[in-house]
This record gives structure tokens, C-alpha cells and sequence, in this order.
């Protein structure tokens, strides 16, 4: 588990434990070296490490990047799923964050999770196992299991519970901006 | 910045119908379509064409997209207006340098555009989407790669409009299919060519689909494409099979300049791999 958890996954137990869960399946059927969920922050126009398994998962929740940039980006932005390899050794593939990230992977999976018209997030798996690279079924099973992840997402965050938000003041309301901004674009999609 | 004003194209009068006129006043020198002629050197297919790609922007003068002869992108204002400005930023994420890429090895001799209509905050991508693609209309670019659609319907009558205004104007949207079974818009439109990827590795095989509203299948299975800074990636979806097939069409414009959208549609379909005309003589 995480050591540092977010805020928002502070604010609400069950929405951690259902993307942490989402994260370590993704990872496990791709057979992959991390997986990650970014949600959505549309107030603040960035993309947050919300869950990760795998490489990374000691120090990249709560970590914020632009929403438009890199990959994750392209995939938020327009709500298609996307395959990419050969990134090893490419100085375009958001060179410093991946160095940010102590990782840098050779194979990108991601898939928006979405409801209705509207994108929560992104799931990434970062070095999927050789088979399971870069063909179409394997991208479609992606996107379904984040279209699943979204779904259940949604039902959590339809009956979470209001306590149990943490000490720091800007992380919690940072939290509770994130829940209630993704509760809103539920709401809206429904 | 500047603001650019889309060229003001002379709209002809619209027509209910035909009376009180002559059939003489309504000839037309159709383009025969593909034939016996020699088709162009391939270093130089597509010469003449002018092809758009509406997307995350080009970087210019990558090694396999080579010199952009306009760069443009969507923005909107603190008014809520939508832009189309000149823009240096390049690519801001990888996406539209690689369609670019694929159209330029499917045809070198066109002469590329790019205007981006990502990179923006995500409030109003879709009006982005919209304005970026009618300014590409409007631009009467002759072949326009759209490998995006939205999934909102509140666009999709003027996804429409827009599309059945390109047709009428001999401007091909070749479109992407979305990725996974949902709808969205415009790839689904009859006046667009839509695209979406098959599994086979042969880099040249395109396919007619009998099923439409996809139209046709196209390489984009782990394809070799450009990307950010010079460098290559390999990736995977229907975005990258749509712009090898408008990459042919702008093969078959610069042979045949007057073709319509209709026309060019047909010969596509009676070239894919798929199709075989019927014997009118079996017995010859």
C-alpha cells in the first residue's frame, strides 16, 4: 500500500481500496511492472496519481502533472485508449517526469475511465508482459476494465462515507474538491 | 498572435430544383477516375494535396514528417471565443506528429498542415474539436485526418452540418473510428471516410468493411510512427490506420484532381484487397 495516501483517498477509504484494487488487477492481468490511476482534476487542469502498483507505488499518490501533457493526456483528453512501445531510450516520452518517477518504461498501456461522455481518468499499465503488447484485443480488454473501474468507482463514491479525512488541512481540502469534483461530473453524466 | 479569417469560400445557390433551365447549362467534365494512366512516382504521390491534420499539433521538420507548410491551433479566449492562430508550439503530445508521419510515408509529395485542437484546458474541448475542423473545412484543404471523435451528442448535428459541408465542397474527412464500441462522432457520418484498424502486417493492406458504419480497415497494429523530438515509437489503434488512408486519398486527388468525394469513396472501395468486381461475362 501506498505510504503516502492522498487526501482524497483519505477522505474516502473505499475509493482507495476499489483503485488500489483496480490497479493491482490491471496489473496482474497484463502481467505487467506498475500500473497506475490518475483521476481527473478539472479545477486545476492536472492529472493526479491517485493509485499505484508496482513500480513506483512507495512515492508517486498524490503526485500532479499537466492534464494535456504526454500519453495520459493524449488519452484524457479525447477518451481513447492508446498503446505505445519502444519508449526506451525515447526523449520525448515526458523525459524529467518519468525520471521523476525513478521509472522509466519501455511499454505504455492506457485507457480513459469514463461515465458517460464524461473522462474521470486515466489507468496505465507500464510494461505489460511481450504478449500481451500492442495488439487490439489487449487494448480492448483494457479499455473495458477501465470502463468497469469507472463504473464501480461511481457506486463507491455514490455511498462513501464523510469521515475519516486526514490532518493536513490543504491536502483535505484538496480532497474534498476532488471527490466532490468528481461526484459532480457523475452526477451530471447521469 | 494573429487571428486568421477563413477563406471566404463563394457558397453557389442552393437548388430545390430544376425547372425553368436547361440540361445543357449542367455539364459536367467528370474525372474517369483511376485507369490505365502511369500512377505518380512515389516519391512524389500526393504532390499537389493539400492535407490537414486536426489533432495534438505537428512538430515540424521531424525526420519522417519533414517541412509543415502551415501550423495552426484552436484556442479560446477569456471571451469564450475560439481562435485559429498561427502556432510555433509543435506537439504537445506526440499524436498528431505521428498520423502526420504515417501520411507523409503513404504520400511524400503532399503538402502538410497541422492545426491542434488539444493541449487546451478540458472545458470546451469538444467546441475546440468543432471550430478547429470547420476552420479545416473552410480552408478547403482537400483531404482533412481526423483521428479523434467525442462522445458528446451535443456536437454531433454540427459534427454533422460540418461534414456534409466538406462533402459538398470536395474536402475529405477521413475519420477514426472510436477505439472501443461507443459511440461518437463524426467518424459515424456517410459523408466522412471512416477507418478503423485490422491485425495483419502487411504495412500497404487496406480492406473495405461490408458492414459499415466503419467503411474501411486499414494498418494499425504496431506500426513504426514519429514522435516527439525526432524519435520513433511503435503503437497501436485506429488513429493510425486513418491517416494511411488519407494518405491513399491524396494519392488518388493528385492523379485525379476532380474527383468528387463520392468518386473518390468509390475507388477506394473497388481498390481494397477485399473487393472483386463481378464478371459480367463469366462465360468469355
Amino acid at each position: 500500500m501506498p505510504s503516502d495516501h492522498t487526501a482524497a483517498a483519505q477522505a474516502d477509504p473505499s475509493a482507495l481500496e476499489l483503485l488500489q484494487s483496480v490497479v493491482e488487477v490491471a496489473r496482474a492481468i497484463f502481467g505487467a511492472r506498475a500500473s497506475s490511476v490518475f483521476l481527473l482534476d478539472e479545477a486545476a487542469d492536472e492529472l493526479v496519481f491517485q493509485a499505484v502498483s508496482g513500480e513506483g507505488e512507495d512515492f508517486l499518490v498524490g503526485r500532479r502533472f499537466p492534464a494535456h501533457s504526454g500519453i495520459a493526456g493524449w488519452v484524457a483528453s479525447t477518451g481513447e485508449p492508446m498503446v505505445v512501445d519502444d519508449l526506451t531510450g525515447n526523449a520525448a516520452f515526458d523525459r524529467a517526469f518519468a525520471e521523476s518517477t525513478a521509472y522509466t518504461p519501455d511499454a505504455l498501456m492506457a485507457a480513459p475511465l469514463v461515465h458517460g461522455d464524461r473522462i474521470l481518468g486515466v489507468l496505465e499499465v507500464l510494461d505489460p508482459a511481450p504478449q500481451a503488447r500492442s495488439s487490439l484485443p489487449e487494448l480492448e480488454l483494457l479499455a473495458l476494465f477501465a470502463r468497469q473501474a469507472a463504473a464501480a468507482l461511481r457506486v463507491v463514491l455514490a455511498h462513501r462515507a464523510e469521515a475519516g479525512i486526514g490532518a493536513d488541512p490543504r491536502r483535505r481540502a484538496d480532497a474534498v474538491r476532488l471527490v466532490g469534483e468528481l461526484e459532480r461530473l457523475l452526477l451530471e453524466a447521469l | 498572435m494573429t487571428t486568421t479569417t477563413p477563406a471566404a469560400a463563394a457558397s453557389p445557390p442552393l437548388s430545390w430544383n430544376f425547372y425553368g433551365r436547361d440540361p445543357e447549362d449542367l455539364q459536367i467534365t467528370a474525372d474517369p477516375g483511376p485507369g490505365p494512366r502511369a500512377l505518380t512516382p512515389a516519391a512524389e504521390a500526393g504532390r499537389g494535396i493539400r492535407v490537414c491534420v486536426v489533432d495534438s499539433g505537428v512538430e515540424p521538420d521531424h525526420p519522417l514528417v519533414g517541412p509543415l507548410d502551415g501550423s495552426w491551433a484552436a484556442v479560446k479566449d477569456e471571451d469564450g471565443e475560439i481562435r485559429i492562430v498561427p502556432s510555433t508550439r509543435g506537439d504537445v503530445c506526440g499524436h498528431g506528429t505521428a498520423c502526420a508521419s504515417i501520411i507523409r510515408r503513404a504520400a511524400p509529395g503532399v503538402s502538410l498542415h497541422s492545426v491542434r485542437v488539444l493541449g487546451a484546458r478540458f472545458s470546451g474541448s469538444g467546441e475546440i474539436l468543432v471550430a478547429g475542423l470547420r476552420w479545416a473545412v473552410r480552408q478547403r484543404f482537400d483531404v482533412i485526418n481526423l483521428s479523434l471523435s467525442t462522445t458528446r451528442t451535443r456536437f454531433a448535428e454540427e459534427l454533422h452540418a460540418l461534414a456534409d459541408e466538406a462533402y459538398f465542397a470536395r474536402t475529405v474527412i477521413v475519420a477514426s473510428a472510436h477505439n472501443t464500441p461507443v459511440e461518437s462522432f463524426p467518424w459515424r457520418f456517410a459523408s466522412v471516410i471512416s477507418v478503423g484498424s485490422h491485425g495483419e502486417d502487411d504495412p500497404e493492406l487496406y480492406l473495405y468493411n461490408p458492414a459499415p458504419p466503419v467503411e474501411f480497415f486499414a494498418p494499425g497494429q504496431n506500426v513504426t510512427v514519429g514522435w516527439l523530438r525526432g524519435t520513433t515509437i511503435r503503437t497501436t489503434g485506429n488513429s493510425f490506420a486513418t491517416p494511411y488512408v488519407a494518405g491513399l486519398c491524396a494519392r488518388i486527388l493528385s492523379e485525379h484532381p476532380g474527383m468528387t468525394t463520392f468518386q473518390l469513396k468509390n475507388a477506394l472501395y473497388l481498390a481494397a484487397a477485399n473487393v472483386r468486381l463481378v464478371d459480367s461475362d463469366p462465360g468469355r
